[in-house]
């Protein structure tokens, strides 16, 4: 067994006798979704635990090989789907990455402010599921209300509300509108407050700390040596942050702080969530008041995005380009190479590695999922614990079945 | 002949009675996968709330359940499960399959996901949409009380009429390499004779 | 084994990573891509090449996965073991990439040096058939155990080969 080396001292050969085995899941409604654990208990102390996924595996990376680099943007909305917007971008972003295409600013804004959009609102759901685990619903539905804004705020941008779809190869779907950019703004007046409201509630809520407060702790050597990125790495004192580290899209000229914590349990997991949640609407506030006027997709000289329409109708350039692309055959110029290109995604680095053979598909699209690393964590974080410490533990690890097990 | 009744007596029959009760209360079992799972846990919170319609008791265990909603796909390791739950839920007991994937599959017509809940256990009402919006949804368990409160019998007779015991959709489904992956593999040996001929 | 690396580090502190690794240990330095640095490693030695390159700095293993050359133009090998290696303390990245050929394909695990590759070598087990040597616990991570086939590998269709069906049917007469 894989999570069997650093076994408790409890489990000798002895005690092994008086050991209970619960089957957690895959059903199970703090599991979020469809994950298994099955738990060693001795009395109420979890001994051991031995996590068990693919309830939900879908082969999205076979799927990749199948579609073309457009098509399959929408298989990554439903990946993270707490956050299908940072999946787009991280998808296009690898796939920009290995094409070589350079964004227009206006893009690179845009995508950042939608990222850190969905930033927010994955860890509003994170953090009110930690909140609705551990007994505070009400907290869940502040949560989820402010969801529903950021929602709103997609549904006016692209007209889904849930599963985006929104980038495209050199570009996006649909550039911010007036009324796009009113709600945003009106997001930034408002959700300061709820936020304040949420820690009001929670924060410092006795038998929230009580029960997240020590539960779950990981070292910053185990952090790393186990691969943990993300909120759960810097809630464990790993200064790492794809944002700052490896600027991508606009990051380089915001002001922002990386939020860190040294204890590692839950509960500074929870307070990392809750600080990230301010210094993205930060980077959203700056992004908006200095978005760059221009085109929002690359030119026809890169023969990626769809001309549009005006220059399909009046010129040459545009027709040829747009026929190109619209054919099956034509499509764009992809390298026989490979690369891997990251983001900084609500739930950690999101990276993929794609192989392109050619053709406007990729020959592989291998998609990083963090929550993969952070669910090995599991057994580690759970040992010596209490039963009812496993729901804490697991909502703070904020672990999204679809891209687990993708 | 006219019986005289007080005007807070209404007349009805028992089967509709019973209707009327069962639909007001429909608890539903979330068997939420994926990503409708969240639109899912969007209709019963704040803005939508599916507690307006009456059927908002949302219990995770199936023995109070009478409603089961598959939303998000279901794969072939997840598929026992699915059927372990329906079986444990008591009668009366209906099933919604929301979303594409839980439907016929959806985008993922792959190796591991299953094509349409459908093929394996009963369902009542399908929403479409990729994932539905909580609107919709609402929309499918308001049709499905008016289901209920048209069809209903006290004692369940409604699932004993012939097109309710049918299967929805045939199977079908190449094999080929299948049985050669069997002849090494016990496991799947034991699977395919205990399924008895899927691919019919 | 240990010395050896300890000794290599001191020598190779000046150049970069990749030229040391692949002096070191035989293996080919491949032009960066997009300014990835990357290097071809031979597989009998990965063991070695991977503690010396944790010795170096590489502390985070990013990824572990696997490319099924099989219908690729110009390749040499069928499967290409791919390492995404990164350093928090200096933000380096490196990609090693370690060839196999059928009918065995077999490289050391990468458990040892770092834990992370567990989970992410089950996986490529699970999906591509590669073994792991040396690896604790190599089970399929996300398909079920009576699944035969490596899903991933090229030969493997798409829609499967019926697996996705092979379930009782389940009537209002059962419950």
């Amino acid at each position: 067994m894989s999570i069997a080396e650093p076994r408790a001292a409890a489990a000798t050969k002895r005690s092994e006798e008086y050991l209970w085995t619960l089957n957690f899941g895959p059903q199970h409604p703090a599991t979020h979704t469809t994950l298994r654990l099955v738990l060693q208990l001795e009395g109420e102390r979890v001994v051991d635990a031995m996590p068990e996924m693919g309830y939900l595996h879908s082969g999205f990376e076979k799927i990749g090989e199948h579609l073309t680099f457009n098509q399959y943007v929408t298989v990554t909305d439903r990946m993270n789907y707490i956050s299908p917007m940072a999946n787009n971008v991280a998808w296009h972003h690898a796939v920009e990455t290995l094409l070589g295409i350079e964004l227009t600013p206006r893009c690179k804004v845009i995508r950042t402010i939608i990222a850190e959009l969905a930033r927010i609102s994955d860890h509003l759901l994170c953090n009110g599921a930690v909140g609705l685990d551990t007994g505070a619903f009400t907290f869940f539905l502040y949560g989820f209300y402010q969801r529903e804004v950021i929602y709103d705020i997609f549904e006016t941008l692209c007209g889904a509300r849930f599963t985006n779809s929104y980038t495209r190869v050199g570009g996006v779907s649909h550039d911010f509108t007036a009324l796009v950019i009113e709600k945003i703004r009106s997001f930034l007046r408002t959700f300061p407050k709820t936020l304040d409201d949420m820690e009001r509630l929670l924060t410092r809520n006795r038998i929230f700390v009580e029960r997240t407060k020590g539960v779950g702790v990981l070292s910053r050597e185990e952090a790393i040596a186990r691969g943990a990125t993300g909120p759960v790495a810097r809630a464990s004192g790993v200064t790492r942050d794809l944002r700052k580290d490896e600027p991508y899209l606009a990051y380089a000229d915001y002001d922002f702080r990386v939020c860190c914590a040294a204890a590692g349990d839950c509960y500074a997991r929870y307070l990392v969530r809750m600080q990230e949640m301010r210094e993205s609407l930060r980077i959203v506030e700056q992004a908006l008041e200095n978005l760059p006027a221009g085109p929002v997709n690359v030119g026809i000289d890169q023969r990626t995005a769809l001309p549009a329409k005006a220059q399909v109708y009046s010129t040459i350039e545009g027709t040829i380009s747009h026929f190109e692309l619209a054919m099956s055959n034509r499509g764009f110029e992809v390298p026989c190479a490979e690369s891997y290109a990251a983001i900084e995604a609500p739930n950690g680095e999101l990276g993929f590695y794609v192989v392109g053979d050619g053709s406007d598909r990729a020959y592989r699209a291998r998609c990083r999922p963090p929550s993969v690393l952070h669910f090995a964590l599991f057994p580690y974080l759970i040992r010596g614990h209490t039963l009812s410490d496993v729901v804490a533990v697991l909502g703070s690890l904020n672990i999204i079945a679809a891209e687990l097990d993708r | 002949m006219a019986l005289e009744l007080p005007e807070n007596v209404v007349v009805s029959r028992l089967d509709e009675l019973a209707s009327w009760c069962r639909k007001n209360s429909l608890w539903p079992m979330p068997f939420a996968t994926a990503c409708c799972g969240i639109e899912l846990m969007a209709t019963g919170a704040s803005k939508h709330d599916l507690a307006r319609f009456g059927a908002e008791v949302f219990r995770f265990s199936p023995r109070q359940c009478d409603l089961m909603i598959v939303a998000g796909r279901v794969v072939m390791k997840m598929l026992p499960v699915l059927q372990r739950i329906w079986l444990q839920m008591s009668e009366p007991k209906w099933c919604i399959s929301m979303g594409a994937c839980a439907s016929t599959g959806g985008v993922f017509d792959t190796y591991a996901v299953v094509q349409g809940i459908d093929r394996f256990i009963p369902v009542d009402m399908y929403v479409p949409g990729c994932p539905p919006r909580p609107e919709q949804l609402i929309q499918a368990i308001i049709d499905l009380q008016d289901k209920i409160q048209r069809e209903g019998t006290i004692t369940g007779r409604e699932f004993d009429t012939p097109e309710r015991q049918l299967r929805k959709r045939a199977l079908v489904e190449a094999v080929g390499p299948l049985e050669a992956d069997a002849a090494r593999n016990p496991i799947l040996q034991r699977r395919l004779a205990e399924a008895g001929a899927p691919h019919a | 084994m240990d010395e050896h690396s300890a000794g290599a580090t001191s020598a190779a502190a000046a150049t970069p990573a990749r030229d040391g690794v692949a002096d070191l240990f035989g293996g080919t330095r491949q032009p960066p891509f997009r300014g990835q640095e990357r290097v071809d490693l031979p597989a009998d030695r990965v063991r070695e090449a991977f503690r010396f390159l944790r010795d170096d700095g590489y502390d985070l293993l990013v990824d572990v996965t696997c490319v099924d050359y099989l219908e690729y133009r110009g390749a040499k090998h069928r499967y290409g073991l791919v390492y995404l290696l990164a350093a928090t303390a200096d933000n380096r990245r490196l990609t090693v990439r370690v060839f196999l050929d059928d009918p065995a394909p077999t490289v050391a695990s990468a458990t040892p040096v770092w834990p992370a590759a567990n989970w992410l070598e089950r996986e490529v087990w699970d999906m591509f058939g590669i073994r792991f040597e040396g690896h604790p616990d190599l089970r399929r991570l996300l398909l079920p155990e009576v699944f035969t086939a490596h899903p991933l590998r090229k030969d493997y269709p798409l829609q499967g080969r019926g697996e996705r069906h092979n379930f009782p049917i389940l009537t209002r007469d059962d419950g």
